[in-house]
């Protein structure tokens, strides 16, 4: 069994998981009940000065009938009495010393913010989360997403924090920013000790065409909210990566978007991520799944060899490049397996319509689109293959055609049906930064070449 | 309620029987058709003999455009709601499924197919029926005729009424509608259901005529050769073929097709009891067994002269008419009909070799009903009727492939009485198929 234990700016936790600041840890009682479950820390639903929410406050994409691929959310921060809120944190704090219990906070002056940290400190928070990220509501009244998108003001309520803080300090960017390394470094320049990504993005899930009114509604009205769930996440991945690359970036990050299994939580970690925040699964589908998440990620580092979730954390950072650092030279072409086949042909769809038109069914030999760089008819395989539940229904790639585009393999129904074979490319090993360092910023492999 | 659904009496032996694949509600639909994965040159649409565009109906309804849907349907399939419950789909176009292979559920097609249709046309706060989506075109002055009121007809009629063509249906019966009325399995299609289509399909502007039969003593083929530009014969298949054995005449022993026919429109006829013995393995022959059996007959035994791999039933039917606890006795054929005061008591069977009874074997079965299924006889007298109306050596009208063109050029001719006894899809293609050739032909020579 691996180590899963982490130690973030400080706060240690026995395993990397943790609530997001949002409903799943709206109170002392859920939040206690997720410790049980599993669950390593929890962000605290945001405390702030009183606010009130309307009803209702959720929207969701659903893909086909896998149901909330996407949530949107208009709710405000914590709606519950501050005092209740701090007595909670306390009694959890008291229960569960282990765990990592973090206080979200979102105020307004300095004064305020003196005061939030000093009460949430008191009621034992082992950090807290400075909430820059919120993009509905609170921001109208100059916080949240607000803040997350004035690098300068970032790095001035960080300053304050970190001046009122006996405990580490991380903040929550918004991804709703031009650049997120330029808002990470303002954190940093601020003092603080990590950084949560991604808040929510701003959005509109949907609008109800009957009514004419966006989602979600409020009577005859609705306004914008913030969007995370399995949808985010490449989004998030990417912030996180970005983050994670940056040489004055160097505190640690806790990776937020969309991230429903282990699988997601240790692409988050192998991205850079120490600590990894959940919130729509757990929406979705209760405490519960961090069973699995612990099970899964422990499983997968034995089978790596690995130690410790930290010998995890970067290990896909050297393999992310700039565009112009990848190999032009490097070819794989789509390969259909007869064997397992069905013959659906959503493939040949897809490449012919979508792709590059190399994908065909049938024996004799096929006309080429005009535009093809190779010459003379697309050539069925020798012997011609027949399919074993597809039969003469199963497709065959022209390979010459092929740019290795991975189309066919996403659209393909069968897992492992579709593979990318790679091929000895006639190209050298070579880069577009190496053309352009060498002059040669002609297309490779084209009519100017 | 239409005035033809107005015709048909409550308390008919049919009504006890529910519907074995009820009407998918919208959530149900929409989860089954996400399911579909869109095949391209999808083999489901190739084993429709109506060549249904499936994988777009199938995307509509996920979409939520039902309407579109049920327009993809009917604009290749106008009795695209009949065909939804009664087509053999296991057969056809889930059968083919690239689900099947695969080893999961094909896709359920034909539960789609009535959740579009049923929910378009049967859509009560709007005009139901076709003209729910179609108006037909303004008038172009051509009249066709059409002999028989089943789907092959109807068919043919309902897509030249699209056109704006008058179009007359001659039925003999007082119910349109054909086997789709009188011969289908209750738990697939109730009559009423398959009348209330006729009327959808009436509705586009067709006149029927019912109790008009064509032939000596009614309407004669020369008169509607005169009134009419084309006529269209989709007469189906004559009476029930009888065994040939003594003892067969008298009560208790009775043709497939007709006790069907009954047991759906007759109220006054009786729920089968006690033992009954079916003979025959064809799908009427199936379907009769598993009818019994769902009405409560105390035995149903199937005999059929061959072995089940040589049943023209279908497999899937059989296996459920088997869960029913329908027997298939298999090789064996009947030689007499036993009686004892005139009253049915058994049927003595004869162990067949190669279908043929060998003497020496025979036994009795004793039985209250004996239910003939070994086929239909032709209706060849109608060959007459039409000058260049050719029949085969089986009897069955001889017409053209793709167009359903007879000897005579103005006479098409389509569904069982051409094809000797298929489908109720195969029926209506071959009246699609006429109607869009002569309209094909019409427009072409108006045009050159």
């Amino acid at each position: 069994m691996a180590d899963l234990s982490i130690d973030f700016a400080g706060i240690r936790s026995p395993n990397p998981f943790w609530l997001a600041s949002a409903p799943p840890t709206n109170t002392g009682e859920q939040v206690m009940r997720a410790f049980d479950a599993g669950w390593g820390g929890a962000v605290w639903k945001t405390l702030g000065d009183p606010i009130m929410n309307v009803s209702s406050r959720f929207g969701a994409v659903d893909l086909g009938t896998y149901k909330m691929m996407g949530l949107n959310n208009i709710e405000l921060i914590s709606d519950r009495p501050l005092d209740v809120n701090l007595k909670e944190i306390y009694e959890v704090k008291k229960r569960y010393p282990k765990h990592a219990l973090i206080a979200s906070l979102m105020t307004e002056t300095r004064e305020d913010w003196r005061v939030l940290i000093k009460k949430a400190e008191d009621a034992g928070a082992d950090g807290l989360e400075l909430n820059f990220g919120c993009p509905h509501g609170m921001c109208e009244r100059g916080m949240g997403s607000c803040v997350g998108q004035e690098p300068k003001l970032i790095t001035e309520i960080t300053s304050w924090a970190k001046e009122f803080a006996k405990t580490p300090v991380l903040i929550k960017l918004t991804p709703n920013t031009g650049d997120i390394v330029e808002v990470g470094l303002a954190a940093v320049a601020g003092g603080c000790d990590g950084l949560s990504l991604i808040n929510t993005i701003k959005s509109i899930v949907g609008i109800d065409l009957d009514r004419m009114v966006a989602l979600p509604r409020v009577g005859d009205a609705s306004t914008n909210g913030g969007y995370c769930g399995p949808a985010v996440k490449p989004i998030a991945l990417h912030l996180v990566a970005a983050l994670a690359r940056e040489r004055g970036i160097t505190v640690p990050i806790s990776g937020i978007g969309g991230i429903s299994n282990w699988r997601d939580a240790a692409e988050f970690i192998a991205l850079g991520s120490t600590s990894v925040q959940v919130c729509t699964a757990v929406m979705h589908h209760g405490y519960r799944i961090v069973e699995d998440m612990i099970e899964g990620l422990n499983e997968f580092l034995d089978a790596r060899g690995m130690k410790s979730v930290e010998q995890l954390r970067r290990a896909a950072i050297r393999s992310y490049r700039e565009w112009g650092e990848l190999d032009l030279g490097y070819k794989i072409v789509a390969q259909i397996d007869p064997k397992t086949c069905i013959g659906c042909q959503v493939c040949v769809t897809a490449c012919n319509d979508g792709a590059h038109q190399c994908i065909f069914v049938g024996d004799e030999e096929k006309q080429r689109p005009p535009h093809a760089h190779t010459h003379g008819n697309a050539k069925p395989p020798q012997p011609f293959p027949v399919g074993l539940i597809a039969g003469e229904r199963l497709p065959w790639i022209d390979e010459p055609e092929c740019v290795g585009c991975n189309l066919c393999q996403l659209v393909c129904p069968v897992p492992g049906c579709i593979t990318m074979k790679e091929v000895e490319g006639e190209a050298p090993h070579e880069t577009w930064n190496d053309r352009t360092r060498d002059g040669r910023t002609k297309l490779p492999g084209g009519i100017h070449d | 309620m239409g005035e033809l659904t107005s015709l048909l009496e409550g308390g008919r032996a049919e009504e006890a029987l529910p519907d074995k694949k009820p009407l998918y509600s919208e959530a149900e639909a929409r989860a089954e058709a996400e399911r579909c994965l869109y095949c391209t040159d999808a083999p489901c649409i190739q084993a429709c003999p109506t060549e249904i565009d499936i994988p777009t109906f199938i995307k509509k309804i996920a979409s939520g455009n039902v309407r579109g849907s049920a327009r993809t349907i009917l604009e290749q399939n106008l009795l695209g709601y009949s065909c939804s419950r009664v087509c053999p789909v296991e057969e056809l176009c889930a059968g083919s499924c690239v689900y099947v292979g695969w080893g999961r559920e094909p896709i359920a097609i034909g539960r789609l197919q009535r959740f579009a249709t049923e929910t378009v046309l049967a859509e009560p706060t709007k005009s139901p029926g076709l003209r729910a989506l179609y108006t037909p075109k303004p008038k172009i002055g051509k009249r066709v005729a059409c002999i028989g009121g089943g789907p092959a007809s109807l068919a043919f009629a309902g897509y030249l009424a699209l056109e704006g063509v008058d179009a007359v249906v001659l039925e003999k019966r007082a119910i349109a509608g054909g086997l789709n009325a009188t011969g289908i399995a209750p738990y697939k299609l109730h009559a009423a259901e398959a009348v209330r289509e006729v009327e959808w399909v009436l509705d586009l502007g067709i006149e029927l005529r019912r109790n008009v039969s064509v032939g000596e003593g009614g309407v004669r083929g020369a008169q509607l050769l005169t009134e009419y530009d084309a006529v269209f014969v989709g007469v189906g298949l004559g009476e029930d073929s009888r065994l040939g054995v003594p003892g067969e005449d008298g009560p208790g022993v009775i043709g497939a097709v007709d006790w069907i026919e009954r047991m759906k429109l007759d109220p006054k006829t009786d729920k089968p009891r006690g033992r009954v013995v079916v003979v025959g393995g064809g799908n009427t022959a199936i379907d009769v067994a598993r009818e019994c059996a769902q009405l409560g007959a105390q035995d149903v035994v199937m005999v059929y002269r061959r072995t089940r791999d040589a049943m023209s039933g279908y497999a899937h039917e059989l296996a459920a008419a088997r869960k029913e606890g329908v027997r298939l006795l298999e090789q064996a054929v009947p030689v007499e009909v036993i009686r004892r005061q005139g009253a049915l008591v058994a049927v003595r069977l004869a162990r067949t070799e190669g279908g043929r009874p060998v003497p020496g074997t025979e036994w009795e079965l004793a039985c209250d009903q004996i239910i003939v299924a070994i086929g239909q006889s032709k209706l060849r007298a109608i060959a007459g009727e039409l000058p260049g109306v050719e029949l085969d050596a089986k009897g069955c009208v001889v017409a053209d492939a793709a167009t359903g063109q007879t000897g005579n050029p103005r006479v098409f001719a389509g569904g069982d009485c051409v094809n000797g006894g298929k489908e109720v899809v195969n029926a209506v293609a071959d009246g699609r198929n006429a109607a869009r050739h002569l309209i094909a032909q019409w427009k072409g020579s108006s045009n050159g």
